[in-house]
């Protein structure tokens, strides 16, 4: 069968990551991978694997457009909104795996089928991720849940440099997205980045303020949904709860990577690359090799 | 030696010591009393700063735009400070509000070493033409190295000054004297030093940091604030007066401050318990006290211990969810099941 060729715009601790989920992929192949310093490690690792590599970020794709149907973009928020642009022109689908919040907000989970028609598909934040499939399930089982809060660790080797300068959009997007998704109002995001050696796994607190929680229910409806995430991230885990104390329901969730370019500690890469690939591969499924066949 | 600006932290760390319970009389009569007293600065807040009330933290009786209010209307001369830490507060939802009631001061704080997650938020302020300052808090987990390098990077992001926090309370004079001279030789702006008391040397850590080459103090009157507290400001200012620096504070006023509105506050002394003094030797957040002995009691397992094992996986500030995963560790390791708890209570 004949792949979807992709692009991967950003060399950098996602972009690299992902290139490597794509190269795993049946479905997907990488037709550029292309960021701005021609000497970053995940460039060097890509050209020497072969893949067409360029260092002109999204010129690459101008002036090639028939390298790809589908473009991953792994930069950063404010790069992402001039590359938006662009791509929209070249008619290209764009997974944003930045918090820049152009595109239709998408956790694979909730909402694949419906994100399959806009062009700009975006990832939210990895803390996302992670986390609002499992609010998700909690308020389907209560919808008048009052409040809800996540608290998102992450090892400090695994935050690259854009994700540190894109901290405050990755805190405020990841808190709309947690009311969008949910329908809580009431909302509190907070990212903490660790330095400890050796690095902790990443690491998900969820809170959900509810009155008289219905305990079996809600942990059917959370364990139902880590089940059905861990098929395309494998290292999801529960690793406690959910419990009760003083109507107020506690989850805790880590995340193991598959160790492709960052060592395991690493899930936060892994939970939003795997939801990326994901989506691509949908809808090379099914708008690419559908429309043709 | 010369008089470090005050910074004054009694209505921000001392949020610690109340749970978040801070009110709004509380807030009002505090800054009635100290405005004008000689404090460069009031800083005002829930004790992880801007938009950090929640459960993983404390939830803050009183909404951060309203103890703004109360204590803008208060304070005449002295300046009003707010703390943010980003991952906890963003721009959109907590500096833009502040910036709107008025706040004159923004402290932005980070882990040691984490100080490129500032430079958003530094920058949006410096933009803004408003007066900031940089915080690395838990200053005790780098290396000297590391944290100039840090330090230069906020210096660099246009801070007017760094300072360090030593969140858990854990250092000794010749350390604090090692790292404030070390950066007050190579930054253009302020060094700053934050104490905590839990090894009875927040006033002597402070005084080192002075002769150092401190420009700014940051402490609380009566020390009020999380686990053994702070740097007691209206002691510090009385011993400066011993060794014959003016300060230009008005000492009385600070022990009328004290002796009513923060005794008023305090829900017990602030001393040095034995969870406080493990807790600085342990290097951990002293914010972490409440929870810990909450988790210690429900899981039946020694308080010290949480300490001593939150120290050992090198847990940073605002990692409060991880108190119950190690108590439920240790409780393990003592061969029982986490079902056999009834986890009814944590906060």
């Amino acid at each position: 069968m004949k792949k979807a060729r992709v692009a991967i715009i950003g060399t950098g601790n996602i972009g690299t990551d992902l290139l490597m989920k794509v190269q795993r992929s049946d479905i997907l192949s990488c037709g550029m991978f292309t960021g701005r310093n021609s000497e970053s490690p995940g460039l060097v690792r890509a050209r020497n694997l072969g893949i067409p590599v360029s260092s002109e970020s999204v010129k690459a794709i101008q002036d090639n457009p028939d390298c790809c149907d589908i473009v991953f973009d792994a930069t950063s928020a404010e790069t992402h909104i001039l590359h938006a642009t662009i791509l929209r022109r070249l008619g290209k689908f764009v997974v944003d795996l930045t918090p820049s919040r152009v595109g239709k907000m998408c956790v694979p989970e909730i909402n694949l089928e419906e994100c399959l028609d806009v062009d700009n598909v975006n990832l939210i934040t990895c803390g996302g991720q992670a986390t609002i499939p499992l609010l998700h399930a909690i308020v389907t089982v209560h919808p008048e849940t009052e409040y809800v809060e996540v608290v998102a660790s992450i090892s400090s080797r695994s935050a690259g440099p854009g994700t540190r300068a894109n901290i405050d959009e990755f805190t405020q997007t990841t808190r709309t997205a947690v009311s969008l998704f949910t329908g809580v109002k009431k909302a509190k995001v907070i990212i903490i980045l660790n330095p400890a050696e050796p690095p902790v796994l990443m690491h998900n607190t969820i809170y959900a303020k509810i009155r008289t929680p219905r305990l079996e229910s809600i942990r059917t409806a959370v364990a139902g949904m880590a089940e059905r995430i861990r098929r395309y991230v494998p290292g999801y885990q529960i690793t406690l709860g959910p419990v009760v104390e003083n109507d107020r329901v506690t989850t805790m969730v880590e995340v193991i990577g598959r160790g492709d370019f960052l060592p395991k500690y690493s899930g936060n890469l892994d939970i939003i690359t795997c939801a990326a690939v994901k989506v691509a591969e949908e809808y090379a499924t099914r708008k690419i090799m559908g429309s043709r066949a | 030696m010369k008089s470090p600006l005050f910074f004054d932290s009694t209505l921000r760390d001392g949020s610690h010591a109340l749970n978040h319970q801070m009110t709004v009389e509380d807030i009002r009569d505090y800054c009635r009393l100290v405005d004008d007293a000689g404090f460069y600065t009031v800083m005002v807040g829930h004790g992880n700063g801007l938009g950090a009330s929640s459960l993983q933290v404390g939830l803050s009786k009183v909404p951060d735009g309203d103890m703004l209010a109360a204590a803008r209307e208060n304070l005449k001369k002295t300046k009003l400070g707010v703390l943010l830490i980003p991952g906890f507060g963003t721009i959109k939802d907590d500096l833009i509000p502040a910036m709107d009631c008025g706040v004159d001061l923004f402290c932005v704080a980070i882990h040691c070493t984490e100080a490129d997650v500032t430079r958003q938020h530094i920058e949006f302020l410096r933009k803004k033409e408003k007066e900031v300052y940089g915080i690395l808090m838990m200053y005790h987990m780098t290396s000297r190295e590391r944290l100039l390098e840090e330090a230069l990077k906020m210096q660099s992001y246009g801070v007017l000054g760094v300072i360090l926090m030593d969140s858990a309370g854990t250092s000794v004079p010749d350390m604090v004297r090692d790292r404030t001279a070390l950066l007050s030789g190579k930054l253009q702006v302020r060094v700053g030093f934050h104490a905590h008391n839990n090894l009875d040397l927040a006033i002597a850590n402070s005084l080192a940091a002075i002769e150092a080459g401190a420009g700014i103090i940051d402490g609380t009157l009566h020390g009020f604030g999380a686990g053994a507290g702070n740097c007691q400001l209206e002691v510090l200012a009385g011993v400066l007066a011993k060794v014959g620096v003016p300060t230009g504070i008005d000492l009385y006023r600070l022990m009328d401050a004290s002796d009513t509105v923060v005794a008023r506050m305090m829900k017990r002394p602030q001393g040095i318990d034995s969870l406080s003094l493990i807790s600085g030797l342990a290097g951990v957040f002293s914010g972490f006290a409440t929870q810990v002995k909450k988790a210690a009691e429900r899981f039946h397992v020694d308080p010290r211990d949480i300490f001593m094992e939150l120290g050992r996986r090198k847990m940073v500030a605002g990692q409060e969810d991880f108190i119950v995963d190690v108590a439920m560790y240790l409780a393990s390791k003592k061969g029982l099941k986490e079902e056999s708890y009834d986890i009814e209570s944590l906060l």
